[in-house]
């Protein structure tokens, strides 16, 4: 058994390694040998016991007798069952994935036991938790390498059934916002909050739609709004948003200083689990020299230092 | 049967990692005490458990005789196993009457290789080494089917490794390990760090000795009533991977486990604490690994050697008038051996 010795160890690397080069040669006998050139040939076979029972990956013996099993040698799978898994979330280089996988038990069809193999269940960065989709029970199928051996790995790995496809899906438009967003608009461009009082009710309605939704009646007094106000309601949010810098998020419903309807906008710069209704903000604005004709131009609201507004203030705004 | 006994004990205060001595040099302060102790300066049969793949040198064992003394020759056998079934071997020798004594040890370092991977080797060639299976995932599989099939969760692993750790801490032997965290990552779900036992060096001599030499030589002999091994089949997808039949039959081969009050078990995951409780019928008032157990120090191919130990210095100290040992083998407890220890000569 050849093997070599560093007589100076240095670091973590090993100063002793045993190897056989080129690997170590085995006879496979007729049971095995018939198991592993079907799987060559991208077939999964059993072999049948003398009770019956489908052995696979076959051996030479029933376990549970000891008596020869049969030369009856029958199709299985290709589907099978998960009855057991491990997940590994951070895979040794001698494993046959180098990302996160699951090792399972996989009983195909027809057989009554099951194979250990990896199972693939998609790309998963280093040290990924076990994704929920794996599960006891679940069917999959070989992953067959295109250049076969004659080995177990043959089988590059197994993979889920499909149960779900994605397709692609995109339309494209050219929008006009109207004329009275497009007055919002560059205000906004400029650092101001518009908004339209109604003639009728004396509401301010931010963003202006040019009529009260209220009354049905056009609009067109412009209001400068502060850049203050009052989160009457909001959600956090726990799936990731381009717009909003991390998860979780919330997104609130914010009444702005004198507006009589609500602007749905990010709230930052306190923990989500802080945020309450009636809390008092203020707009964060990118910088200056960011300012496009849009309502990114406000980042989010961040906490004003002042008291909280009483619910019965905004009960109408929600 | 010839009454046979477990009559003296020693183990090395086993470390976290390699503190510099070579598996003779773990192993020869122990033969020196044990001969002390016993007085015995040639023992009728020496028996051996290790691994040749830990230190990756073939007939590596063979070097550990020089911690005994081997001239003028002696009678002398080795397992490339636990040294549990080294010890079940002299109780063999010792059952045909031709001797009185044996010596049986084991030792391992861990910490020069890497044990999952070494584990690999020792697996069946054609369906689950070349895959490179580790030691870690194979038993998570078994975890995975216990929980499942028991309906218990992660916090009943948790709990056993924190027991596991607390009753280490107050064995000057094992590892010193702190309590179990929250914030443990999985090595290989659903087991995290703590499920999985240490990397640790060390090694363990047991001296057996038969009917009126055992009385000589110990105030209190831990009699094996019963002893016994079996397995299951390798595959682990021939098996029930949430139950441990072999380990039940061998605890019935070995006369059952009525009044056991002690128990130590060759867990190196916490799962197999549970699946054992159920396989031998140990029930809530059993003290199960009060060593601290494997979790808390696992000196390879000495652990299982160990547990029968630490079951036999319960009886020799009192605090149980029957005991019960266990050791494993291969993948997710495919081998057990089940030794049941009383006060009482059989």
């Amino acid at each position: 058994m050849p093997s070599e010795t560093d007589p100076n160890p240095s670091g973590t690397d090993p100063n002793h390694i045993l190897e056989f080069p080129g690997g170590y040669t085995r006879s496979v006998g007729p049971v095995i040998g018939r198991f592993l050139s079907e799987l060559r040939d991208g077939r999964l076979k059993g072999v049948k016991t003398k009770s019956g029972r489908v052995l696979f990956p076959p051996v030479e013996y029933d376990p549970d007798t000891g008596d020869d099993v049969t030369d009856e040698f029958v199709d299985v799978g290709p589907v099978g069952t998960v009855t057991s898994w491990s997940w590994v979330p951070n895979p040794r280089k001698t494993h046959p994935l180098d990302r996160p996988f699951a090792w399972a038990l996989i009983r195909p069809d027809a057989a009554d036991t099951a194979l250990l193999h990896a199972l693939d269940m998609g790309v998963f960065e280093q040290g990924a938790k076990p994704p929920r989709q794996l599960k006891t029970g679940m069917r999959v199928r070989p992953r067959w390498r295109a250049e076969r051996t004659g080995g177990i790995g043959d089988i590059e790995c197994f993979q889920p059934e499909v149960t779900m496809i994605n397709a692609p899906s995109r339309l494209e438009y050219r929008l006009q916002g109207g004329r009275a967003l497009d007055r919002f608009l560059e205000g906004v461009e400029q650092g101001r909050i518009l908004g339209h009082r109604c003639a009728v009710c004396g509401q301010v309605i931010i963003p202006m739609k040019g009529l009260c939704p209220k009354d049905g009646v056009p609009t067109s007094e412009e209001v400068e709004l502060p850049h203050t106000g009052t989160v009457t309601t909001f959600a956090v949010n726990n799936l990731p948003d381009p717009r909003a810098p991390e998860v979780p998020f919330v997104s609130a419903y914010i009444l702005l200083d004198g507006a009589g309807l609500t602007m749905l906008s990010l709230v930052a710069g306190i923990p989500a689990d802080q945020v309450r209704m009636g809390m008092r903000v203020r707009a964060a604005w990118r910088p200056r020299a960011e300012w496009t004709r849009s309502m990114s131009n406000i980042k989010w609201f961040e906490p004003l230092d002042e008291p909280d507004v009483p619910f019965d203030q905004i009960k109408d705004y929600l | 049967m010839r009454p046979v006994a477990v009559v003296a004990f020693a183990q090395t205060r086993h470390t976290g990692e390699d503190a510099g001595l070579s598996e003779t040099e773990l192993l020869a302060p122990l033969i020196t005490e044990i001969k002390e102790r016993t007085g015995i300066r040639r023992f009728g049969f020496t028996c051996s458990g290790s691994n040749d793949y830990l230190a990756g040198a073939p007939f590596s064992f063979v070097s550990a005789l020089d911690a005994v003394g081997a001239w003028p020759p002696i009678s002398e056998s080795h397992v490339e196993m636990d040294a549990a079934w080294a010890l079940y071997e002299a109780w063999v020798k010792l059952q045909h009457g031709e001797i009185d004594t044996a010596l049986v040890y084991g030792f391992g370092k861990t910490s020069q290789g890497d044990y999952p991977e070494i584990f690999t080797q020792g697996l069946d060639p054609y369906y689950l080494a070349p895959l490179g299976v580790d030691q870690v995932s194979l038993a998570a599989l078994q975890a995975r089917a216990y929980l499942e099939a028991s309906g218990t969760d992660e916090k009943a692993l948790k709990q056993v490794a924190a027991r596991a750790r607390a009753d280490g801490r107050a064995n000057p032997y094992a590892l010193h390990l702190d309590d179990p965290s929250d914030t443990d990552e999985y090595e290989v779900a659903p087991l995290r760090e703590h499920d999985v036992a240490p990397v640790t060096d060390g090694a363990a001599v047991i001296v057996l000795a038969a009917g009126d030499r055992a009385r000589e030589l110990a105030e209190r002999p831990a009699w094996i009533t019963g002893i016994d091994h079996r397995s299951e089949p390798h595959q682990p997808g021939f098996r029930d991977l949430a139950s441990a039949p072999s380990a039940a039959l061998a605890a019935a081969k070995a006369g059952g486990t009525a009044g056991v009050q002690v128990a130590e078990l060759h867990t190196q995951f916490g799962h197999e604490e549970l699946i054992l409780r159920d396989a031998l019928k140990l029930g809530e008032d059993v003290a199960v690994n009060p060593s601290g157990g494997p979790l808390s120090a696992n000196p390879v191919m000495a652990t299982g050697l160990i547990r029968i130990g630490e079951a036999a210095a319960r009886i020799g100290d009192g605090t149980a008038s029957r005991a019960l040992a266990h050791a494993a083998s291969g993948p997710c407890l495919q081998q057990n051996l089940v030794c049941v220890l009383s006060g009482e000569q059989p």
